[in-house]
């Protein structure tokens, strides 16, 4: 990767640039593998590719940079995501 | 070498084709008009090579610049008064990304009253913004500024954009003859361009992403640093273009018959060339006054200013009007000789709106500060 010399807000692509922003989550998505039926709505649908999808296209959460914006749980036809309030602010 | 006849937005124009830029992107904008029509008919002409944008508004112009700038290519605009205002939002942009863009700025009114006349306060307004400021006096002055605005928006030591300014109509459309180099020596003297960042599809950044304070602070920093690098480097320049072209203008100052002065009278743009005028006139009858005009507001020439306040009292005439305060350049000569000099510094506010400021109203306005008969700064020249 070339670095540039001047200094101005220029970011390399790195997997958690700006640190693990999953501390900002208030509400946490909590996915039910037994309702899910792998359609991938929420895998299209996370704005921070948060969701990680498997070679069988089952998913999971990535909770380190997930920010709890409940698009997922919105966009899942089956109700296999909900929304649970974070108990400890951070965790 | 050929001797070009012509007004001073059309050898802006002459000058900027010659750096070659590859993109120029611009909007008409009374008095700057005749400026980028010129360059369309070289487009027209096949003379000049590079991409050409006409755009909807100033915004846009210089939104195009900085999107061309940011994908590595040499960048010229032009504009003028409320389309500098326009910019404003855009003009930080540019700064802070640290994007060399060239822009000649035709001073103009600020309205309302609409009025297309010559007047600073468009670009002092905008003195904040990062960018470097030159402000010519004569139509070879703007040939050879534009040339070295590219020379030092490029340097590596810089990386910051810079606006030429050239007074509205008593420059901008007065022919004057100045003397073009042949295009080798422009070629040779601009090396070619080597973007310090861009976006590229091999090397994907992300830019303009959010930082944190502590991040935003090196960026500030580092503009700074760049301003005060480009301090030490526009006399430099200025010498090397010498050898080259036969034509200097001065450093951040130009100073004309100083020795020996016990005032000094320092202007800017097309009053620092009437200046020369009255500074004859008034040594002639036994004066002891000298010019310093300034070609660079920013990086404002703090040392040089310092330099002359413990030779000589200072005697600063604004085109412009901070209102609620005073002229800008009275403000920050001041300001440079706080605590360094006890030199006395008064002032005038003259030629607003495009009144005319002639060589006469020069004098008086010097014989009546060395007399002591001004206080702080004055406006010279209302009719009520």
């Amino acid at each position: 990767m070339k670095k540039y010399i001047v200094e101005t807000s220029l970011s390399y692509p790195k997997k958690g640039a700006m640190g693990k922003t999953g501390s900002w989550r208030v509400f946490k998505p909590v996915l039910d593998t037994k309702k899910c039926v792998k359609c991938l709505r929420c895998w299209i649908s996370c704005p921070e590719a948060s969701i990680h999808r498997e070679k069988d296209n089952s998913v999971s959460i990535d909770y380190d940079f997930c920010k709890g914006c409940g698009i997922c749980a919105n966009e899942c036809n089956v109700k296999a995501i909900v929304m649970e309030r974070e108990k400890t602010k951070g965790k | 070498m050929t001797i070009m006849i012509d007004t001073g937005n059309r050898i802006a124009a002459k000058a900027a084709v010659m750096a070659k830029p590859e993109v120029v992107a611009a909007y008409p904008i009374t008095p700057q008009t005749t400026l980028v029509e010129a360059i369309a008919e070289y487009v027209a002409r096949g003379e000049y090579k590079g991409e050409y944008i006409c755009v909807e508004s100033e915004h846009s112009a210089m939104s195009a610049c900085i999107g061309a700038s940011a994908a590595g290519s040499r960048t010229f605009t032009a504009t003028s008064s409320q389309g500098l205002l326009l910019m404003h939002e855009m003009l930080h942009w540019a700064a802070l990304a640290r994007l060399p863009v060239v822009m000649c700025n035709v001073n103009r009114v600020v309205g309302p009253g609409w009025n297309i006349w010559v007047d600073e306060n468009d670009s002092i307004s905008q003195r904040d913004t990062g960018w470097i400021q030159f402000y010519c006096s004569s139509n070879q002055e703007i040939f050879d500024t534009v040339i070295h605005a590219f020379k030092l928006a490029e340097h590596e030591k810089v990386v910051l954009p810079v606006m030429v300014n050239l007074n509205a109509f008593i420059l901008s459309h007065t022919s004057m003859p100045a003397e073009i180099p042949d295009q080798n020596v422009v070629d040779n003297y601009l090396e070619k361009y080597i973007p310090k960042w861009k976006l590229d599809i091999d090397n994907p950044t992300t830019f303009g992403n959010i930082i944190g304070p502590a991040h935003y602070y090196r960026v500030r920093r580092a503009m700074q640093d760049a301003q005060l690098n480009a301090k030490k480097l526009i006399p430099q320049i200025a010498k090397e273009w010498m050898k080259l072209s036969g034509y200097f203008h001065g450093d951040l100052l130009e100073y004309y018959k100083c020795d020996g002065a016990e005032y000094i009278l320092l202007s800017m743009g097309a009053i620092g060339a009437e200046s020369k005028i009255a500074i004859d006139e008034l040594q002639k009858a036994g004066q002891k006054i000298g010019l310093a005009r300034v070609r660079v507001i920013r990086p404002f020439p703090v040392e040089d200013i310092i330099k002359l306040g413990k030779q000589a009292d200072l005697v600063v005439i604004d085109r412009n009007i901070s209102v609620g305060l005073e002229g800008a350049l009275f403000t920050e000569v001041k300001a440079a000789l706080y605590g360094q000099s006890d030199a006395k510094a008064t002032g005038f506010i003259a030629g607003l709106g495009g009144k005319d400021v002639t060589y006469k109203d020069i004098e008086t306005m010097c014989m009546k500060s060395m007399k002591g008969k001004v206080k702080e700064q004055e406006l010279y020249g209302m009719e009520e």
